[in-house]
């Protein structure tokens, strides 16, 4: 069992909670898209592909009690963003969520950046639980009042309400991305953020929507040149001047801006030379990075491609430090994953408080967590049948090939609808959020 | 899942094909990511399906029939090929309707195992790995297969398709189809012969862009960002001369015989379902004459 505890201190998963319908029948509005904490770990944050943005907070109130576990409950939900029809281009502008991100808070209210295919949008989350009282000119609810019948003059005064969470856009960042931005990531300033798409990479400030820097662009001049494309981009977590993309090629490139204003030219390339013995008509594919995560501590950063994950020190450059396959029982059955488009499922990673331990997904509900320090790894299920309170998740094992053990899952098996490609966990506490189609699951640590 | 499904290259070629022709109507636009990885695809299959050609043409060893129909090709309109080829090269190869193993094509090729044999055995599907002289072959075969319509003259020494290695060529012929320059190369040094019927680049061939993505079977309309893309730069042959042409041993006997573009007997007949499906998005002419775009020159001995 795996967990941030570290050696001894094994830490067992438990259920806690599951969010959504339990209807088998998904509605494709429902899919989650992405799904964030922010970085106090009290707000978890989920965005569909109907352009809804849910956010949960975290129950603080019995948090001091040992025994019970803190709950996750709907705070605000909105719909961010709407369904476009480019008209010049006849193309229409999917609604999904794409990416949030979390802005650090600065005040009461909090900030989050949530982002489609073509528009970044800054949301404000706000509590009212006050409200004026007392006009003179209109009725409590909302009337006029005949001012012949005013003979009086009242101060309006502020008396409790019941807690209404507001939630706001306070700015629209479009028209920067004539490809699908597929990343946005706040950098350590607080002032600016990258958003990246298929071939260009803009710095915007959160102040100023009419304007954007571009500083990265590779499109060749001729587009049948292409080989490749932008699929990730994030800002280093501590030097405000540093961020990385990664490619659908399988490298990562980080750039200094302070080096010139157009960061085309990378100040390291991070690439692991191909395994030549592994080669195959889906090499391209399965080498390409779907996503890029810095640690916490600013030293490593984790990709994912299609079957591995792989931890690279920022100061070597020509291969990663840890690589863990995920599902590599899936190798042999690239042919078949390519025809029905699973092989194309962009699968994210996240790292725990410490770094001490990653996270992935992977089919039928299946998700992986890679234990750092002892390269111990395990694989749980997110399912309504292990969803009793406080049921502790039991390891799952995928039979490759042979004679199935039981309590083994033979690869032919595995449900590929059943896919796992958000996860997040909590910044302090082991508290993990896995989103499978529809639903979003809470498991934490078992508190004994 | 199954663990059977189709490895063969023509079939992957076909599922390339028909998955960028569903992105154009995919909500959203056309995701230029996920069709640059499956244009990989369509790559690296047809590399294995034109070393699976190759071996197989090889073993035919159809010189006379080569000749023929070289002769006849000189009075062909380009536009016409598409049509006549189909004919000539079954003719010409006695190539029967089977796919093409994926393993299969391989072997001959990068193993130099003697090609006499008639069928080689396709180890199991997916698992079996594109030996990596194929990734040689594609480095240096890549500008070889992304030629536009009047790209120059086919390289006349690839030997890395030899299946016998100790293949050597002394002296080739080349017939470019598009451009009907026959020239020679004899150990080393190229003459240009005779041009039977010169004739103009086939219509299309003035904008090698047009042609590039209409091999893929895949018609992109003139809008400013609407991504084309193909994995490889396209080489620029300046002229007929082989970069890359090797010393030659005088032993023995060259090498390969190309196939017309048409050889992708399965392919004519998918892009052409294209073209119906499309509704007049495919000009029907425009199909043809890329077909000119796959074809290479023959080289014969």
């Amino acid at each position: 069992y795996i967990g941030a505890g570290g050696g001894a201190n094994d830490v067992q998963w438990c259920f806690s909670q599951v969010k959504g319908a339990i209807d088998d029948d998904v509605a494709e509005a429902d899919i989650i898209s992405t799904v964030e904490f922010n970085h106090s770990g009290e707000l978890l944050a989920t965005g569909d592909k109907g352009g809804r943005v849910v956010i949960f907070q975290q129950d603080t109130e019995n948090k001091s009690l040992p025994q019970c576990r803190s709950e996750y409950n709907v705070y605000s939900t909105f719909q961010s963003h709407e369904p476009e029809f480019d008209y010049l281009k006849s193309l229409e502008i999917e609604e999904k969520i794409n990416k949030i991100r979390w802005l650090p808070q600065k005040n009461a209210a909090q900030f989050l950046l949530s982002t489609n295919d073509k528009t970044i949008k800054l949301w404000k989350i706000s509590e009212r639980d006050k409200r004026p009282e007392g006009y003179n000119l209109k009725e409590e609810d909302g009337r006029c009042r005949d001012s012949t019948t005013i003979t009086t003059l009242r101060v309006p005064v502020f008396r409790p309400m019941d807690l209404m969470v507001e939630a706001s856009p306070r700015r629209v960042f479009a028209n920067a991305h004539t490809y699908h931005i597929n990343s946005i990531s706040v950098n350590s300033d607080n002032e600016t953020y990258l958003s990246a798409d298929d071939l260009r990479v803009n710095l915007w400030h959160l102040e100023i929507t009419d304007r954007s820097f571009n500083i990265v662009d590779i499109k060749p001049a001729n587009m049948e040149e292409l080989t490749e494309v932008i699929t990730a981009a994030e800002f280093h977590p501590h030097q405000c001047n540093t961020f990385v993309y990664s490619s659908s090629k399988g490298t990562i490139r980080m750039c200094d801006m302070r080096a010139s204003a157009l960061c085309d030219k990378h100040s390291k390339l991070f690439e692991e030379p191909e395994d030549p013995s592994n080669r195959s008509f889906f090499s391209e594919i399965i080498s390409s990075i779907s996503d890029v995560k810095f640690s916490h501590s600013g030293r490593y950063m984790m990709t994912r491609d299609y079957l591995s994950v792989k931890i690279w020190d920022l100061n070597m450059e020509n291969r990663p430090v840890e690589t863990y396959q995920v599902h590599e029982y899936l190798r042999s059955k690239l042919c078949s994953l390519y025809e029905n488009d699973c092989i194309f499922d962009k699968f994210e990673c996240c790292w725990n408080g410490n770094d001490s331990v990653v996270m992935t997904g992977s089919y039928n509900n299946f998700f992986r967590m890679l234990e750092r320090t002892q390269r111990r790894d395990i694989t749980l299920e997110a399912s309504r049948e292990s969803s009793k309170a406080r049921q502790v998740l039991k390891p799952r094992r995928v039979c490759a090939g042979g004679k199935r053990k039981k309590d083994e899952i033979s690869v032919d098996s595995l449900d590929f609808n059943k896919k796992i490609l958000h996860t997040a966990w909590h910044p302090q506490e082991n508290i993990i959020a896995v989103a499978t189609t529809n639903n979003l699951y809470i498991f934490q640590e078992k508190v004994n | 899942i199954t663990t059977e499904c189709a490895v063969d290259a023509q079939s992957l070629i076909s599922i390339s094909l028909r998955k960028i022709h569903n992105s154009r109507t995919q909500r959203g636009g056309v995701k230029l990511h996920k069709n640059l990885l499956v244009s990989y695809v369509l790559r690296n299959a047809r590399q294995v399906y034109m070393n699976e050609k190759y071996a197989e043409i090889y073993r035919m060893q159809q010189y006379e029939e080569v000749m023929t129909v070289c002769n006849e090709i000189q009075e062909l309109n380009p536009l016409d090929l598409a049509e006549d080829c189909e004919e000539q090269s079954a003719d010409c190869c006695g190539i029967g309707n089977e796919p093409p193993s994926l393993c299969g094509a391989l072997l001959p090729v990068s193993h130099q195992a003697p090609v006499q044999s008639a069928h080689i055995q396709p180890p199991s599907a997916c698992s079996a790995s594109l030996s990596l002289q194929g990734e040689d072959v594609c480095k240096t075969s890549e500008p070889l297969f992304y030629r536009s319509c009047c790209a120059e003259a086919y390289p006349a020494s690839n030997c890395e398709f030899s299946p016998a290695n100790s293949m050597h060529c002394n002296k080739t012929t080349v017939l470019d189809l598009d451009t009907h320059v026959v020239t020679t190369v004899e150990n080393g040094y190229l003459h240009q012969d005779c041009c039977a019927s010169l004739q103009p680049c086939c219509p299309g061939a003035q904008n090698p862009a047009k042609k590039r993505k209409v091999d893929f079977g895949y018609y992109v309309s003139e809008i400013e960002e609407v991504p084309d893309f193909t994995p490889c730069k396209r080489a620029k042959f300046e002229d007929c001369s082989y970069a890359n042409t090797e010393p030659l041993d005088t032993s023995n006997i060259s090498n390969l015989i190309s196939i017309f573009g048409s050889g992708f007997s399965g392919l004519v007949s998918r892009q052409t379902d294209f073209e119906q499906s499309l509704n007049g998005q495919f000009c029907s002419k425009q199909a043809l004459a890329s077909l000119g775009a796959w074809t290479r020159a023959i080289v014969a001995f």
